[in-house]
């Protein structure tokens, strides 16, 4: 990787200019946004939505290069990189690849690497009991469990983390009131919460953003609890004290960008914690509805076919693709402490 | 081998010629993604038994790395180069593994600074020593608790059969490193190597260990090797030293040739830049060695120290520097190829002595101030009795005022309140009862949220830890300029980014820190900008609370420096929190003495610093390490520890430990604060005429020649 840049003399700059934060934060929010308004909203963005996601593919690629360049000395977290990366590829630019309709039966039963008796469609991934490519599903359907995934654990984070602030900075009632809560929630086997919470709710895309919330955020309000409850005694949070700084201010300028690292760390691992648990509710048919490809659907419609060894590619393949997914997000996670403990 | 080595006592004459450890033209290098770095080069180093050698360095020198090659235990990436490593005349790099397992632990054994870190603390002590004998000589059980238990009597441990069966964290950190300490001699060591054995602990109670490491030379007839930044120590519990500088060897030689007549520039920096006890600020100012230790693979070609060197002449870069002899000494080798030509008896170049400042109005009164916490037991059976709730004085009755452009010391070892003072003034405590008056504005009972800006800017902090005083996410600039804009000094962003540059300036660092992040700079760097952000808001009141404890000797030096001459311009008060006696002695003007919340002696600096004393201002003073061979100190060792706050002793709260009780009086009643002069006052029940009477701890030559 390293020679590459070196041979390039004008790539570096730019390179280094992308790197700087701001810049990544554009990046992320071009590459994120029109995905997310494009799996949220779908249909109701009109005339945009055939072009809605073209800026999101360069962006994609740019970070790529990007996580790349700033994680080269982890091979770990490369490859994890690049798994991650690959399917945030695919998920942005489905569109626009010539993939078959996802939805349109063809031919049942046809196996990958093969022609159907119709037509001369050379399917890779052959098609399922419906005769839909799977090529063209699997594609599609890293979509929503990105999406869904990612925005579930973001809101799990933002919501645990004002908690664990909230409880080990200000101690006292707040502490306990908010671990009491905590604990409540934790006693409950993960699955009865969230069949619980999406039974009364209703099975969508938000209330599994709600639900993963409720299931995520004592855990992770623990983890930032204790990183404060160690921080908080440090002598800059004094002297953020002695100048009579709100508490709020301590929290969120003080406090919070000190324990973001071991958050970043756990974060991409339950990352793939929420996959699992997404794809797992979709399975249980309480989550993401049919027709519309995604991968725990899949695995759900392929349950009963693939009894047969035959068959069994409809039940693989999607759950390869879970599994690519959650490494890929396990060994960033990998990666990065590793990274970290290195300074 | 083994025969021999089992009965040093025997072995004594012996060992005369042959040293228990040699190292000889020793290098030691580590290896990183970087590349190679040489972290020691060409170390020489002979320990006799019986014989203690002190090895002084700021940190980075390589004294620790040589600690641990002597151990033979450097990690996957370290490596001894070239050179002998010798031990009682057998070469350790020839030694197989196991062969050096037999040795670590047994004869040779290692004391570390933290001795929490040392002890397993899920373990009983008598298990944890009990294994030293157990597992090198394989003894039985019953032997080994009898030997455990005579070597607890040996380090002075009262009530051995107690500590035998307690856990580490149920004694005190001057205990655990006499369990530490007694756990190394168990296995009979032919060389003890101790790594700033008293760094963690109290001034009093080291005292009391270096009273031990000297009684265990003599006594068990080890070779010592004693690590310490501290001269001071060094000249009180070795016979040789080694200076060390950038991982050279630059001075060896006895105490006595090494502490009177130097012959390295750098031995005279370090000399330079410590106080010593009998001059102050204005008579012999501190001066700081220049520049900056370079990291070890910028070592300059010829001599390491040469960019720092007041003596510096083109013929030092030409070539690597060796060791040699100083005339007619002949222990005495120093690594300077011009110590013929300096004259040492020079007084130093740029010596600024300065008048005394003359004190301005009074800025802060406090007057009576109490703080008291109230701890909850939550069992049941306290609530139960009605003991729900225990009281904490950690103040009692805090009387004095600070003058504009004063020095006020408060000094106490840990947990004497002092720092919960500083809580109290700040604002983040607010006191029980009586009155801290700012200007005119009594703050003792208003938390830092209610105060207005001005007066939050007013009295600001300096803090202890450098690695922790600042943010390390943000950068330096925005954390100096946040205090400027929340004290509404400036409010412009331009006018903001200015006055951030002067302080810069001020502190004395280049303005294009501006935007390095913490972990860029050195400790020394970190506490000038700690010291920019106290200064912001324009303070009158600076609390600093042990500002310059965790730096390096020169880098102390430069950083006390810093701040007496940015008090002396502003003209702000400063309360100098401390435990090390010899900076309040150089720079306070006024010094208050703490003892478990109480102020048990006030008074200016000379008054408190000269008889009478109270007790426990004699003990502190006594335990002070001294580098001047001139000085000579009465030495007194107090017993035990600092009670808790939770259950202070009836009567007087120095009497458990208090080596001039007069008896039951000072067990029943608290003492009278008696007053001497103009404003002297000590908290005791001695008389008036008997505290008048007691010798100095301190005397210099003169002072013994004019008797």
């Amino acid at each position: 990787m390293a020679t590459t840049f070196d041979a390039r003399p004008a790539a570096p700059p730019l390179l280094d200019r992308l790197s700087a934060p701001k810049a990544v934060l554009i990046l992320v929010a071009l590459m994120w946004v029109p995905l997310t308004l494009y799996v949220m909203a779908g249909r109701n963005l009109g005339v945009l939505q055939p072009y809605i996601l073209l800026p999101a593919i360069p962006a994609t690629l740019i970070l790529y290069v990007l996580a790349v360049r700033a994680w080269r000395e982890s091979w770990t977290a490369v490859i994890g990189a690049t798994l991650v990366f690959f399917w945030l590829l695919m998920a942005v630019s489905a569109p626009y690849l010539p993939l078959l309709d996802p939805n349109k039966p063809i031919a049942p039963f046809v196996l990958p690497f093969s022609h159907g008796k119709v037509g001369d469609t050379f399917f890779w991934l052959g098609t399922d009991f419906k005769g839909r490519d799977m090529l063209s599903r699997t594609v599609w359907g890293c979509q929503r469990v990105i999406v869904w995934g990612v925005t579930a654990t973001v809101v799990a984070y933002v919501v645990g983390t004002l908690f664990g602030l909230i409880a080990g900075y200000l101690s006292g009632w707040w502490d306990e009131l908010i671990t009491f809560f905590g604990n409540v929630l934790l006693s409950f086997p993960v699955m009865v919460l969230f069949i619980v919470v999406l039974n009364y709710l209703g099975p969508s895309g938000f209330n599994i953003v709600i639900a993963v919330t409720f299931a995520s955020a004592p855990a992770i309000m623990r983890i930032v609890r204790g990183l404060t409850l160690d921080i908080k005694s440090r002598d800059y949070v004094f002297a953020a004290q002695t100048r009579g700084e709100r508490p709020f201010y301590i929290m969120i300028f003080e406090l919070l960008p000190n324990v973001r690292g071991p958050i970043i760390v756990d974060a991409c691992l339950r990352l793939g914690y929420t996959t699992v648990a997404i794809t797992t509710l979709t399975f249980l048919g309480l989550g993401l509805q049919p027709p519309d490809p995604d991968w725990g659907l899949m695995i759900k419609e392929a349950a009963k076919t693939a009894m047969l060894f035959r068959f069994s590619y409809m039940l693989i393949i999607p759950a390869l693709s879970v599994s690519t997914l959650i490494l890929g997000f396990n060994l960033m996670a990998d990666g990065l402490r590793e990274i970290s403990l290195r300074d | 081998m083994n025969e021999a080595t089992n009965e040093p006592l025997s072995a004594a004459p012996v060992s005369t010629s042959v040293p228990v450890l040699e190292c000889r033209d020793l290098s030691i290098s580590y290896f990183t993604r970087a590349g190679e770095i040489p972290a020691v080069v060409d170390f020489n180093l002979k320990v006799h038994a019986g014989e203690a050698v002190g090895i002084v360095g700021e940190s980075g020198c390589g004294k620790s790395t040589v600690a641990l090659a002597i151990m033979q235990y450097m990690g996957k990436n370290g490596r001894i180069m070239a050179g002998e490593l010798k031990f009682m005349g057998r070469d350790m790099r020839a030694m197989g593994e196991a062969e050096l397992q037999g040795l670590r632990g047994s004869k040779i054994a290692m004391v570390y600074q933290e001795p929490m870190a040392s002890l397993n603390p899920a373990m009983r002590i008598k298990d944890q020593l009990m294994e030293v004998p157990l597992h090198h000589e394989k003894v039985g059980e019953k032997e080994a608790f009898e030997r455990a238990l005579a070597m607890l009597a040996d380090v002075k441990l009262p009530d051995p059969r107690r500590i035998m069966e307690a856990f580490p964290h149920q004694i005190s950190g001057g205990q655990q490193q006499r369990v530490v300490i007694a756990m190394a001699l168990l296995s009979n060591p032919a060389l003890l190597l101790l790594d700033e054995p008293t760094t963690a602990l109290d001034v009093t109670v080291e005292a009391g260990i270096v009273d031990l490491i000297r009684e265990i030379a003599s006594r068990f007839n080890t070779g010592m090797i004693y690590i310490s930044h501290n001269l001071g120590l060094i000249r009180e519990t070795c016979d040789r030293i080694t200076v060390m500088y950038s991982g050279e060897a630059v001075e060896d030689g006895t105490v006595g040739e090494v502490f009177n007549a130097m012959r390295h520039p750098y031995t005279q920096g370090l000399f330079r830049s410590i106080p010593l006890p009998g001059a102050d600020k204005n008579a012999r100012p501190l001066i700081p060695i220049r520049g900056q230790l370079p990291l070890p693979h910028q070592r300059p070609h010829g001599c390491n120290f040469g960019p720092r060197c007041d003596h510096f002449k083109p013929a030092c870069d030409a070539g690597p520097i060796p060791m040699r002899q100083v005339p007619s000494q002949p222990d005495h080798r120093s690594r300077c190829i011009r110590f013929e030509q300096i004259d040492w008896n020079a007084p130093p170049a740029h010596a600024d002595t300065g008048e005394p400042i003359p004190l301005g109005p009074r800025v802060l009164e406090v007057d009576g101030l109490k703080k008291y916490y109230e701890i909850a037991n939550r069992s049941l059976l306290a609530m139960i009795r009605g003991t729900a709730v225990k009281t904490v004085k950690a103040n009692e009755k805090l009387d004095f005022d600070a003058h504009e452009a004063e020095t006020v010391a408060i000094v106490g070892e840990s947990g004497c309140g002092k720092s919960t003072f500083a809580k109290v003034l700040m604002g983040l405590e607010t006191a029980t009862e009586g009155r801290a008056v700012l200007g005119n504005r009594d703050i003792a009972a208003t938390p830092v949220q209610s105060r207005k800006p001005q007066v939050v800017g007013h009295l600001q902090m300096v803090f202890q830890n450098p690695f922790d005083t600042l943010n390390p996410s943000h950068t330096v600039g925005s954390q100096i300029a946040r205090v400027i804009r929340k004290f509404d000094v400036e409010q412009d962003r331009e006018k903001v980014k200015d006055r951030v540059m002067q302080l810069l300036d001020m502190v004395k660092l280049p303005r294009d820190f501006y935007l390095r992040r913490p972990r860029q700079l050195s400790g020394g760097q970190k506490q000038r900008v700690g010291i920019a952000r106290a200064f912001a808001g324009n303070p009158r009141v600076v609390v600093a609370d042990e500002p310059v404890s965790a730096l390096d000797v020169s880098v102390q030096a430069a950083v006390t420096q810093l701040l007496m001459e940015i008090q002396r311009t502003n003209r702000t008060t400063l309360l100098f929190i401390s435990h090390d006696l010899s900076l309040v002695r150089y720079l306070a003007d006024k010094v208050i003495v703490m003892y478990l919340g109480h102020l048990v002696e006030q008074g200016t600096t000379d008054e408190v610093f000269a008889p009478p004393y109270h007790p426990y201002t004699e003990a502190l003073l006594s335990a002070v390490p001294v580098a001047d061979t001139s000085v000579e100190k009465r030495r007194i060792v107090l017993e035990g520890d600092i009670p808790s706050a939770v259950n202070p002793p009836p009567g007087c709260p120095f009497q458990t430990r208090c080596q001039r009780k007069i008896g039951r009086i000072c067990e029943t009643e608290y003492p009278p604060l008696r007053t001497f002069g103009e404003g002297h006052r000590i908290l005791c029940h001695i008389a008036p005429e008997e505290l008048e009477a007691m010798p100095p701890v301190f005397t210099t030559a003169e002072e013994r020649a004019a008797e």
